[in-house]
């Protein structure tokens, strides 16, 4: 098992440090009736011959994580030294695609992240309120955005904001513009995924939420209601607190989760607007020339990406455990 | 005492309803609504002149004589091969299934009985296969799977999937032995048995609940998988959900956007039918990795 997990990563930082071959280039002298004439073509059974010897490329160190694809040092410095305002450097910096699906991805996280969690308990205080036979039935309709694969649920939603869908049509309705589309501006565009990351993933923050509420002590409960607590002091100070651990938790799924977000990507095709670094990975991998190397860089640096973000918890883990011992 | 701390004012039990009704609509409108317009043509699924024709299916009947019509479904599963897909969805589910929880089960069993300090270890990279995009991991497959031929066959894409998974079913399945009080297995010793009789008569009897979780979660897994699956599959091999996906790219052109609507609603309704019957699984499963913090 071990092997399985090690050897990918370890493939992917070697490929990552290659690039493709160059295609041999030879010189040829055609002679003709009007005379000789040098011409430069591509040898391609050498180039052939090449690729198949060393299919991992020519060795190309870092440069393919510094070139304009990637972390784009040149490009970032160049922008830096003709800014004229910060939001100008900015606005370049984000036509690059690296930076570009940072961006979107940060962004994603952040949003996504907190509304998920402020949905999810309430629907779960919600549900709680309700009798014990309407429980089971809610719950059950509840789970269905987040089990449903994501690139279906997506493309289920797509289909219906639409311009000629029913949510589209409403929404060209409500603001009584007939050209209103969503696909066609950035900022409804990551609206609208940003909603779709909100409605697949709040189940999760319901469902274990709900679970959360189930084992909340009636004592307290009751002996705050005997202090005089309102309502809402009591879903404030004995509520919040007792299921404050669970809202880690969550947080720290829900940051793993939207920061890898890619499929709703691809069944938004919303990549004109909005791309993910998974997304990045993606597209190099699949078409006609697979950019291996390419796709590979992103990958470490998706990697690394995941490994601040995880850095945090892993050392609160190590910690705990080494007490524990 | 109990019943008073329930009682709410009429204005918050409204309010709280609303809510829930409104979370309903939510979550299950946009299967219903996409379910009922699969048999419809597509002019009335995306309707142009008037929305209610989607409800109707006004061109619907004007084209086949009734408002509904099976065209999308017959279209994709029997001109557009959907069937292959689902086989291959249903082999590759199978095969993942059944190797991840042999060797979760086992190996889980192993780690919660043997005296090491494997737990740790075994949580972080849980933890970092759950974070990691499984995509990652695909471009680092992609290279060696060219080099060996063995790319766009379904055994390659099971072992990547249980390999993918195994981290995280076997930390679930590891928690769900060490409930299992150790005496139990320890008294069939003195009793005679041997390890493994041990393991295969007393331990088996009472994992059920455990493995039906876990296995669930794998299923979940290699069923809604799109990255390794699009990336490992050769297109004669693909499974569903890239099939769908490449439905997308041919259906602008020939209008047939219905063969996609059609198939995605036959890929939920297997998961409708999960969730209805495993739903305290689901549920339990979900929350187990929570209560432990």
């Amino acid at each position: 098992m071990l092997l399985f997990i090690a050897f990918p990563i370890v493939s992917v930082v070697t490929q990552s440090l290659h690039t493709a071959h160059d295609q041999v280039i030879v010189e040829v002298e055609n002679c003709g009736p009007f005379g000789c004439e040098k011409e430069v073509t591509v040898d391609q059974e050498a180039t052939r011959k090449i690729r198949e010897d060393q299919p991992l490329g020519k060795w190309a160190g870092l440069s393919v994580y510094l070139d304009r694809g990637h972390l784009a040092f040149q490009e970032v410095a160049e922008s830096w030294k003709t800014r004229d305002s910060l939001s100008g450097f900015f606005s370049a910096i984000t036509n690059l695609p690296f930076y570009r699906a940072m961006s979107f991805t940060l962004t994603f996280v952040v949003v996504v992240t907190p509304m998920t969690i402020i949905l999810g308990f309430m629907i779960a205080v919600a549900v709680n309120a309700l009798n014990q036979k309407l429980k089971g039935f809610v719950i059950f309709f509840s789970l269905l955005p987040m089990i449903v694969t994501p690139l279906i649920g997506s493309l289920i939603l797509f289909w219906m904001i639409d311009s000629r869908g029913i949510l589209g049509n409403g929404l060209q309705w409500i603001f009584d513009d007939p050209n209103l589309s969503l696909k066609a501006s950035t900022g409804l565009t990551w609206i609208m995924l940003m909603v779709y990351g909100i409605w697949h993933a709040a189940p999760f923050a319901f469902v274990v939420f709900y679970a959360g509420l189930q084992t909340l002590p009636q004592d307290t409960l009751e002996s705050a209601m005997i202090d005089g607590a309102t309502r809402w002091q009591r879903i404030r100070y004995v509520i919040i607190p007792h299921i404050m651990p669970l809202v880690t938790f969550v947080a720290l799924i829900q940051l793993m989760d939207n920061f890898r977000v890619f499929e709703p990507i691809v069944g938004f095709s919303a990549e004109a607007h909005a791309t993910s670094l998974s997304w990045i990975i993606f597209n190099d991998l699949g078409g006609e020339t697979r950019l291996l190397s390419s796709a590979a860089a992103t990958s470490v640096l998706t990697v690394i990406g995941v490994g601040i973000l995880l850095s945090p918890v892993l050392v609160r883990t190590w910690r705990d455990f080494k007490v524990k011992v | 005492m109990a019943a008073a701390a329930e009682q709410k004012s009429i204005g918050l039990r409204v309010f709280s309803s609303t809510f829930v009704i409104f979370w309903l609509i939510l979550a299950a409108f946009p299967f219903v609504w996409t379910l009922w317009g699969s048999f419809k043509v597509e002019l009335d699924f995306f309707s142009i002149a008037d929305w209610t024709n989607a409800l109707t299916g006004a061109r619907t009947e004007v084209v086949y004589g009734s408002p509904f019509t099976g065209t999308g479904y017959e279209g994709a599963w029997v001109k557009e091969e959907f069937w292959k897909a689902v086989l291959n969805t249903a082999i590759v589910c199978f095969f993942v299934v059944c190797t991840s929880l042999t060797i979760g089960t086992l190996g889980g069993y192993a780690l919660s009985r043997s005296g090491f300090r494997y737990t740790f270890w075994l949580l972080i990279i849980a933890l970092m296969f759950r974070a990691l995009p499984p995509i990652t991991l695909v471009s680092g497959y992609l290279l060696p799977f060219f080099e060996w031929n063995v790319w766009g066959i379904l055994p390659t894409t099971i072992i990547v999937l249980v390999a993918i998974n195994q981290p995280f079913t076997l930390w679930m399945l590891h928690s769900f032995f060490q409930k299992i009080p150790k005496d139990l297995d320890e008294s069939a010793m003195v009793d005679g048995c041997t390890r493994f009789q041990a393991f295969r008569h007393v331990i088996i009897p009472v994992m059920w609940p455990g493995v039906i979780t876990t296995g669930l979660f794998s299923f979940l897994l290699a069923y809604n998988d799109f990255a390794v699956t699009t990336m490992l599959l050769a297109k004669e091999n693909q499974t569903m959900v890239p099939k769908i996906a490449s439905f997308l790219g041919t259906t602008q052109t020939e209008g047939n956007v219905m063969f996609a609507v059609a198939s995605v609603v036959s890929a939920t309704a297997p998961l409708f039918v999960l969730v209805m019957f495993f739903q305290r699984q689901i549920v339990s499963g979900l929350t187990a990795g929570a209560v432990k913090g």
